[in-house]
């Protein structure tokens, strides 16, 4: 499989994740890993999907981007958007004066808890329109409705609160808001838990429809025919790391994902073999030392005691957090952290 | 054999969000319910479940009509249903601990002392470990509380299971794995299921039969009369 690198010698990337490490102090000087060493580059009009279970560390990985984490976080490495902007180290008044909304744009979980629940839908954007895009008072009823018919969302809703719209009608209004700011990148994380197969199709495709070819999308979910949906590259993360970084045309295909735990997450799935993968995933307190997947693995052996580094059909970088910047443009295009990768497209027995 | 008979329930008696809708399930049947979001199928698992009072029609569980409903259903006819929500957060106590969770309709029903021995066994039964049994919900992920509040739906050893978009929150893995659990339990002990939700391939592959939300309503009342005038009261 060497197909599946992403167009080099593109113009920079707009979101580029070099080494990223997000940990928390806790109580009694113990760290919690929620994310350790990330690397991946996402392009002007790709759509990476990040998918992997609850507790993965996918959540926090979006809030680091967003500069949203918690006092007790500590963060290392560098994610970089298109401008040379580092979202770890920007302060807090670059953050919210230039990044959140214009340069990155949320489109929340539960919409519905995102939203202010004491001001209509016409209000909040409005609100947001006149501090994103300094539309002023006469113009700006046109321009909320603009902003509403973007994300499909019916005019007549306008004057609504938010408990008096449906699941799908709060998440159209949430992606109003988050496309207001025009921002060349897009979170979306888990924008359709609690939506129907027929709400999340139309929500994952209005996604895709926003990035067109000249914005990017970072879609966290965990619902992996969403992401098999609209997505160009999927990546999974497995306590705290990335383990795969895939097309999602072979991810998805015959070729499959090559990571036993990708594989396996895949197969649990109800139109395939619908068969868990066995154990549960590690503590993100208490990783073990070497692959976080080798206890729950059937072809773990002893070279597992060592993690894994997240290699193939891509140069290696061995062991450089941020320092990799000739190898950017293809580094992070495809990849798997494993010893033992699956290789034949149908499961063959270990040679 | 749980039969659903021409219920119309709601929140607001002029406008109700279940309207005329009839269901049966047999012993040891799983019957898969499948509705778009709002429509109304989460209120008849509450019905179902003995939890909400419907407005009109009447619920028979083993051949005798429910006339209790919450607090006022007689305590045996209560534990004979187990019941998983969506979202595991919200139908969790947050003061207290998975093992605690698990425990408490043991408790409720003044069967303490069986707690030594059918929490362990039922928490090795949905894979939480010992560690995260003495954590509180915040704690654990969704998927952890999740397993942990299907541990309590069995621990009274319901002959009815109603799993309301138990998965919807879960990962593939997760799901799969719960789906298990809640198959082993039916196939050792011949509970019956009601499994609502909006995935169709998984409640496809999941249950014996599915029925569509739509073919529900109206076209099967089972008490006779015109089924199609859910104004008339």
């Amino acid at each position: 499989m060497t197909g599946p690198v992403p167009p080099a010698g593109a113009p920079a990337p707009a979101l580029s994740v070099r080494g990223l490490s997000v940990r928390f102090r806790m109580h009694g000087g113990t760290h919690v890993a929620a994310v350790t060493d990330a690397r991946f580059d996402l392009a002007a009009g790709e759509c990476l999907a990040l998918v992997g279970e609850s507790g993965c560390g996918k959540s926090v990985l979006a809030s680091a981007l967003l500069g949203l984490l918690p006092e007790n976080a500590e963060t290392a490495g560098a994610a970089l958007l298109g401008d040379g902007t580092d979202l770890l180290t920007a302060d807090e008044r670059t953050l919210a004066r230039t990044v959140r909304g214009r340069r990155v744009g949320l489109v929340p979980q539960s919409p519905a808890a995102h939203l202010t629940p004491v001001r209509t839908v016409r209000s909040q954007l409005e609100e947001t329109l006149r501090e994103l895009a300094g539309v002023r008072r006469p113009d700006l009823r046109k321009a909320a409705a603009a902003a509403a018919e973007r994300a499909s969302f019916p005019l007549g809703h306008l004057d609504r609160y938010p408990h008096e719209l449906s699941g799908g009608l709060a998440q159209r209004a949430a992606t109003a808001l988050a496309l207001i700011g025009d921002a060349p990148l897009l979170l979306a994380d888990e924008p359709t838990t609690g939506l129907d197969r027929e709400l999340v199709d139309r929500t994952v495709d209005e996604l895709r429809r926003h990035v067109g070819d000249d914005r990017a999308l970072l879609l966290i979910t965990h619902d992996l025919a969403a992401a098999e949906r609209i997505a160009d590259r999927v990546a999974v993360m497995y306590a705290s790391r990335v383990v795969e970084i895939a097309a999602a045309d072979d991810f998805f295909g015959d070729a499959g994902p090559r990571h036993p735990y990708a594989r396996g997450l895949l197969n649990a799935l109800p139109e395939r073999e619908f068969t868990p993968i066995p154990g549960m995933p590690p503590e993100l307190s208490a990783l073990p030392g070497g692959c976080a997947f080798a206890a729950r693995c059937d072809r773990a052996d002893a070279a597992c005691g060592t993690v894994p580094a997240l290699t193939g059909g891509v140069p290696l970088s061995t062991g450089a957090g941020g320092a990799s910047t000739g190898a950017v443009p293809v580094s992070a295009g495809a990849g798997v952290a494993c010893h033992h990768p699956v290789t034949a497209a149908l499961e063959a027995p270990r040679a | 054999m749980l039969e659903l008979r021409s219920l119309t329930a709601g929140y607001d008696r002029r406008d109700p969000v279940v309207r005329d809708v009839s269901l049966t399930v047999a012993p040891g049947e799983s019957v898969g319910l499948l509705g778009p979001s709002g429509c109304g199928k989460s209120t008849l698992a509450r019905v179902a479940a003995l939890l909400h009072r419907p407005d009109r029609g009447q619920v028979v569980v083993d051949g005798e009509p429910v006339h209790g409903w919450r607090h006022r259903a007689p305590r045996d006819r209560r534990t004979a249903f187990g019941v998983v929500f969506q979202q595991p957060r919200l139908s969790a106590d947050p003061r207290l601990s998975l093992a605690q969770i698990v425990a408490e309709p043991l408790r409720a029903t003044g069967r303490a002392a069986d707690v030594p021995e059918r929490v362990p066994e039922l928490a090795r039964t949905v894979g939480l470990g010992a560690d995260l049994l003495g954590r509180r919900p915040h704690e654990v992920s969704d998927g952890q509380l999740q397993r942990a509040c299907l541990a309590r739906a069995l621990v009274l050893r319901p002959r009815w299971l109603i799993c309301d978009e138990m998965t919807a929150m879960l990962d593939a893995s997760t799901t799969a794995a719960l789906v298990a659990v809640v198959e082993e339990y039916r196939a050792a002990s011949g509970a019956g299921l009601l499994a609502v939700g909006h995935d169709r391939v998984l409640l496809e592959r999941w249950c014996e039969r599915t029925v569509e939300w739509r073919e529900l309503t109206g076209a099967t009342g089972a008490t006779g009369g015109s089924a199609a005038h859910p104004a008339a009261e």
